[in-house]
């Protein structure tokens, strides 16, 4: 899974980094299934590998052709990036390593339907309003999406039938 | 929880999977590239609150909510920017950063 995130950041075909990209979300989903939230990973499949990862591979062959070699950095920009991160990536690392985490011990499976009436609840832990909000965004963003892809195109078919 | 993993070390996967994704975010210069380091940016925050909600408080579900959320909106996210990548392509014929220097056309 790590060798697939570094090989999609860094690969130089394009669309092998959407696949790579594919490896990372998948793997992460298998994470979700070995702790037992069923319907997290299935989520996640759906969403990311079913939506996003099409839409990407779909962008980038509207994009670009397909052999098109990638611009990157310059050796130097990567490798002092490389080295920030790594010193960051070590400071998170050690801190978690120190921390005590209370790990208790549960077998608890989680289904679906405890989710669903969680996540719809107005009681106190209930997760009602925030619900609904991103339903609004997801409302909102879709109606976005639709006009700024199409609406340029729209004016200059008006301007031509006038 | 899984048997014979411990809780640091998925958390320290997943932080090296923020931080590659910040690597990617600095140093490539196309914005689909970019794109995706954002997505493995937010990945790692999903596995992250996932897995301290499994092994910390096994009995509550906050974790799982909040992660459905963010899924949402990485999605929502990246639909819009791909929508506004492809008109900007229709307009300057690029997708690399820096010939990317207008808001308004």
């Amino acid at each position: 899974m790590i060798v697939s995130a570094i090989a999609s950041v860094s690969s130089r075909k394009m669309l092998r980094t959407v696949v790579y990209l594919l490896f990372v979300l998948a793997g992460v989903a298998g994470i979700f299934f070995l702790i037992d939230y069923n319907f997290l990973a299935a989520v996640q499949l759906t969403v990311y590998g079913g939506g996003i990862v099409v839409l990407m591979i779909f962008s980038v062959l509207l994009v670009h052709h397909i052999e098109m070699k990638l611009e990157v950095a310059k050796l130097s920009k990567r490798i002092v990036t490389a080295l920030f991160c790594a010193i960051g990536a070590g400071v998170f690392i050690s801190t978690i390593y120190t921390y005590d985490f209370q790990v208790t011990d549960s077998t608890k499976t989680t289904t679906t339907a405890e989710i669903g009436t969680g996540l719809l609840s107005y009681e106190a832990g209930g997760f009602i309003l925030p619900f609904e909000v991103i339903s609004v965004l997801l409302l909102a963003v879709m109606i976005g999406a639709i006009i700024i892809a199409k609406g340029k195109k729209l004016e200059t078919n008006k301007d031509e039938i006038t | 929880m899984i048997e014979g993993v411990t809780i640091y070390e998925i958390l320290g996967l997943s932080s090296i999977l923020f931080f590659i994704g910040v690597y990617g975010f600095i140093t490539r210069k196309n914005l689909i590239s970019i794109l995706i380091s954002v997505e493995l940016i937010l990945n790692a925050s999903v596995v992250n609150f996932v897995v301290i909600n499994k092994y910390v408080y096994p009995d509550m579900l906050q974790g799982v909510y909040v992660s459905i959320f963010i899924i949402a909106v990485a999605a929502a996210e990246t639909a819009l920017a791909v929508s506004i990548i492809i008109n900007l392509y229709r307009q300057i014929n690029s997708v690399e950063v820096r010939d990317t220097e207008i808001m308004k056309h």
